[in-house]
């Protein structure tokens, strides 16, 4: 029971770092995989306000969403448009994005290394003990999960009720067709990007909170957030939060049963059985 | 096999001109480049063998440090039994088989799930070793068997020429055509009978083979093999960008790459440690941006350039 508690509230944070991840693979079709970048970043300007400011780091989500929307927008328009444009197909345009954003990654944390060093770094925030089912566990934990599942949930109305919403879904289904019922395919692709950094970085900020970072644990999380993409499904908002919190339970599951250092070995797992058996996605359907 | 054109026999002596030329390298230079020219070797090893497979396919491999880590922890778990010129094909053997059963399980999707399966893998292969070592209570290996420099550099310029050859003879087979079919379009490809994802796994198995059996003759250099030595993410990189950088085009291409990219690494490493990660991120950049197609691509337009103004 504890394990499954505790499992589900990880995983709450990890769907909301997967939906960004989706955002910018499923919607504006780039694979980036400085995203774990954005969110170590997030974590960092969590880490600052509150040992400089006192900030909390749920009030600090509102000044990093808008910094990491904007940042991520002029990455989108600078660098990765040009490589949009120029591709003949979408296969050279991964091969490309793969690349670059690896380009990106790798500055980005040379750029961290140099601003602050190579040292983990961690807070106590809320760290007070709260009893739920006869079991104890941290408030950063729950709040961090609660902050999760709001921000999920308004994403998740949004995409599905709002028209910009609705547009960028379409343009995950097929952006050529989109383009024909007068979707404006670039300026919303660049939004969708910007706005995957940005719920990122949230979610870098959340998960700081109970997780200890350094600059160049960034890597991990993209590989935990592309498994659950994959999981759950490209493109799929649903898919996404179930693998995530199917993750988050077994990375659980095998730190207190088995060793702790083994919670990438069972994301890969998870994937290799995935694309063994359901390369579409859980919810997917199998493409003719 | 056709026969051999006279291009062939050029190209053939000047290969064996120049194999000459690196095998005689150590008695030239003094002992710090020896050091880099191994350094040199071992990428032109890796690299070639890299684009062997990510050349034709385009699929980016990021496994080399997995493979790589695989072949030193099989040179040291093995010297205890077995003779170091048997470990290495062994080692060899090993990575054929890690790299088919990697190679069956994603080769059959696209190429992206297959780049964020590999860019894991030496992390993970990492993390289950290490969870084995703590559990048994050992720590790291001792190895007992020690080489100069000029040892090692010769063993890999052997390998080398190995690697220059298999590739030379894949381009002439029926699979290096079956696999340029491939790289330009897999549907045509499978239209015309082509086994596709069988022809990537069989070539997936090269550069698996080389990379571990480059770590079993490299584990001796160490000296002490601990996870962490064993297996870093980094030289997968390292690996991508000098192969990226020379250009996949050509069998020759990836050594253009090495030479000057481990001289820079080199330099960039000696005197600002903390910046490599900076420098491997630009490179990726500028090869996107400014050189798609690596040195290689560079110099062929040059070429072709010359020629036209001829013409005119």
């Amino acid at each position: 029971m504890g394990i499954l508690i505790t499992g589900l509230l990880l995983g709450g944070t990890y769907a909301l770092i997967a939906m960004g991840l989706n955002l910018q693979y499923g919607m504006s079709r780039i694979m980036n995989l400085a995203n774990g970048e954005i969110l170590v970043a997030g974590g960092f300007a969590a880490f600052w306000f509150w040992t400089a400011g006192a900030l909390s780091p749920l009030l600090t989500i509102f000044i990093v969403a808008p910094i990491a929307f904007l940042v991520n927008w002029l990455v989108y328009v600078i660098i990765l448009r040009p490589l949009v444009k120029r591709a003949k197909s979408r296969g050279q345009l991964e091969v490309d994005a793969i690349l670059t954003t690896f380009g990106l990654s790798f500055v980005a944390v040379g750029i961290m290394l140099a601003t602050f060093g190579g040292d983990y770094f961690s807070y106590s925030y809320m760290l007070s003990p709260v009893e739920l089912w006869g079991e104890t566990y941290a408030v950063n934990r729950i709040l961090a999960f609660i902050a999760a599942v709001i921000i999920c949930g308004a994403l998740y109305l949004w995409l599905n009720i709002s028209r910009a919403g609705m547009s960028i879904r379409a343009i995950a289904v097929s952006p050529d067709s989109s383009r024909l019922v007068g979707i404006d395919v670039p300026k919303l692709s660049a939004l969708a990007f910007a706005l995957g950094g940005a719920v990122t970085a949230v979610g870098g900020a959340l998960i700081s909170t109970f997780l200890t970072l350094d600059a160049s644990t960034g890597v991990i999380f993209t590989l935990k957030a592309l498994v659950i993409v994959i999981m759950g499904g490209v493109g799929d908002v649903r898919g996404t939060i179930v693998a995530a919190l199917l993750l988050g339970v077994l990375e659980t599951f095998v730190a207190r049963m088995i060793d702790p250092g083994l919670t990438l070995a069972a994301a890969y797992l998870l994937f290799i059985l995935i694309l063994l058996f359901r390369p579409q996605g859980l919810f997917g359907r199998r493409q003719s | 096999m056709s026969g051999m054109k006279k291009s062939d026999y050029q190209a053939l002596s000047i290969s064996a001109l120049l194999l000459v030329i690196a095998i005689c390298l150590p008695w030239i230079v003094g002992d710090f480049a020896v050091t880099l020219a191994v350094n040199m070797a071992m990428f032109t090893v890796l690299t070639t063998s890299w684009a062997l497979f990510s050349g034709p396919t385009h699929y980016i491999s990021l496994a080399t440090a997995a493979f790589f880590g695989l072949g030193t922890y099989t040179m040291g778990l093995g010297l205890d039994y077995l003779p170091f010129w048997l470990l290495v094909p062994i080692a060899g053997i090993f990575g054929a088989i890690m790299a088919g059963i990697i190679g069956l399980a994603t080769l059959r999707l696209s190429g992206v799930y297959f780049v964020i399966f590999t860019l894991g893998l030496a992390e993970m292969t990492r993390q289950i070793i290490t969870y084995v070592q703590n559990a048994t209570g050992q720590k790291g290996i001792l190895i007992s068997i020690w080489f100069e420099e000029p040892t090692f550099y010769w063993m890999l310029v052997a390998l080398a020429a190995l690697i220059f050859l298999v590739g030379w003879l894949i381009g002439r087979s029926r699979l290096g055509f079956a696999l340029r079919i491939i790289g330009d379009d897999e549907e045509v490809a499978r239209h015309s009978g082509i086994n596709t994802a069988l022809s990537k796994v069989l070539l997936f198995m090269i550069p698996g083979a080389v990379a571990a059996m480059t770590g079993a003759i490299i584990a001796p250099r160490y000296g002490y093999i601990e996870p962490l030595i064993a297996f870093t993410p980094m030289l997968s990189f390292q690996v991508v960008i000098m192969a990226l950088l020379g250009g996949t085009g050509r069998l020759w291409g990836p050594l253009v790459g090495v030479i000057p990219f481990s001289i820079l690494w080199e330099l960039i490493s000696a005197s600002f440690p903390n910046q490599t990660t900076l420098l491997l991120g630009l490179s990726f950049l500028i090869i996107v941006y400014l050189l798609p197609q690596g040195f290689v691509g560079l110099l062929l337009k040059i070429k072709g350039k010359m020629r036209d103004g001829r013409g005119h």
